[in-house]
């Protein structure tokens, strides 16, 4: 290992990061947004702007820029202004935890999950104060329904990740990669042992919860254009739109990232294969190899989150609530109660 | 500096990039687009019709209840957290405490359920 100054560190660091949030919300929109779902809906998407229209993402940022920026009259213009940035923010904080190889992490996190958790809500509190500072019926309600609904969910995605740490033993992010690794199916570690196998019950509730709190589309009565015009962002126009709408996507993208630390095995192989044993023996090519396999994994994820986007009608506020509360939040409680009995007769 | 503070100091440079970058993009914006306010166009937008009353229009707050066993069951969750990582120590003894706590928080919330608080009306 090269020693580096630490403000080389932190400068790499802050570079990785801004890559790992853009990266993921270029490839949802243009993959996803852009082609699969106009696949899905028999047309061909955007196809002038570069080869397959893969310079479109460039245009839509040129015309976003000229766009008029718009306040209500009656709005809170102040914090009006600030909730597109609070929203991003709680996405590059997102990214902070998320480990992408042995020594390609930005934060080593003892209590990483503890975090995750934390920082993941802080995003509420900007879609709150957009949609009350809006001075708009339509934001109004899209913002009440949006904390609502993330409260909700919230806590059967706490809960299913209750789960994961219940078997790891930790809350570190790293060490939780570690040991899905180098871990064993009763003794067969060819594949090390990926906790979507054991916790699949929670690997289910964490995905529907992730859906909801991206508030995508069985869920997306915050925004619900039928209803609501676009509810917490309707006044908004111009750049502060699209920063809400690079933020929603790039929060796609880490929430996947995320998942697949905790259950599908992170940025790991499994250990057996080169003879690993430790943090210490992996090779250092790992922290290339690393990135690429999270980024496999982030593109699988996220496009299921897509693919059940485009596919499902939206869900009613009621029964939104019902499922929340009387199906995950019991279930997921039953999966920490199994998870712990199983552990400890094992 | 020690590398656990170290780590925070990291999300702080991460807090600060999400600004700077945002701030940048509309620094950028501000000197490409055009600014010409109209009394309609500055008007709360309503399906295009003149907007009816305050826009800040009382609505009922429903989810108050949810917010209280939100907090409850969070709570919980930052108890049950701790245990978790240490259940190999606590073995059988920690099993059966846990199973109790969390029987507990159950019984709360199949009574907020009996008692028709789940309900979204």
């Amino acid at each position: 290992m090269i020693a580096l100054a630490y403000w080389v560190q932190s400068l790499l660091r802050v570079l990785g990061g801004t890559v790992a949030v853009l990266l993921p919300a270029g490839t949802i929109v243009y993959l996803f947004l852009f082609k699969m779902m106009s696949f899905m809906q028999s047309r061909l998407g955007p196809m002038e702007a570069g080869p397959y229209g893969s310079l479109q993402l460039f245009a839509e940022v040129g015309k976003w820029l000229q766009k008029e920026d718009i306040a209500p009259e009656r709005a809170d213009k102040r914090i009006f202004r600030i909730a597109p940035l609070l929203v991003l923010v709680s996405t590059f904080l997102l990214v902070a935890v998320v480990p992408f190889g042995p020594d390609a992490y930005f934060t080593n996190f003892d209590a990483g999950v503890f975090y995750m958790l934390a920082v993941s809500s802080v995003s509420t509190l900007g879609i709150l104060i957009a949609g009350w500072s809006s001075a708009n019926k339509y934001s109004l309600l899209g913002g009440l329904r949006a904390a609502g609904q993330l409260i909700a969910y919230e806590l059967p995605m706490v809960l299913s990740v209750l789960g994961v740490v219940i078997q790891a033993g930790t809350m570190n992010l790293q060490s939780i990669v570690m040991q899905q690794n180098a871990g064993s199916i009763f003794g067969w570690d060819g594949i090390g042992n990926p906790f979507i196998l054991t916790q699949f019950v929670g690997f289910l509730i964490f995905m529907i919860s992730v859906q909801a709190e991206l508030t995508q589309t069985p869920f997306d009565m915050p925004i619900a254009e039928s209803e609501l015009v676009s509810g917490y962002m309707t006044e908004y126009s111009g750049f502060r739109f699209l920063i809400f709408f690079i933020a929603e996507f790039a929060t796609a993208g880490v929430f996947a990232l995320i998942a697949s630390v905790l259950f599908l095995g992170g940025w790991g192989i499994p250990f057996s294969w080169f003879g690993w044993d430790s943090v210490g023996s992996i090779d250092n090519w790992m922290n290339v190899g690393g990135p690429l396999i999270m980024v496999t994994k982030m593109v699988v994820l996220s496009g299921i989150i897509m693919w059940v986007r485009f596919s499902y009608p939206r869900m009613r506020e009621d029964q939104l609530q019902r499922f929340a509360w009387k199906v995950l939040v019991p279930l997921s409680l039953l999966n920490i109660m199994a998870t712990a009995i199983l552990k400890v007769v094992f | 500096m020690s590398d656990f503070l170290r780590d925070y100091l990291t999300v702080v440079w991460f807090a600060a990039i999400a600004l700077v970058l945002a701030s940048l993009l509309l620094g950028i914006s501000a000197l490409l687009r055009p600014n010409k306010p109209s009394a309609q166009k500055l008007m709360a937008y309503e399906s295009g019709v003149n907007p009816v009353g305050d826009g800040w229009s009382q609505s009922q707050v429903r989810y108050y209840i949810f917010a209280l066993l939100f907090v409850v069951f969070d709570v919980e969750a930052v108890f049950i957290f701790p245990w978790a990582t240490r259940l190999e120590e606590y073995a059988g003894f920690g099993l059966v405490e846990m199973g109790i706590f969390v029987f507990v928080l159950l019984l709360g919330l199949v009574y907020a359920w009996r008692k028709g608080v789940l309900r979204w009306v």
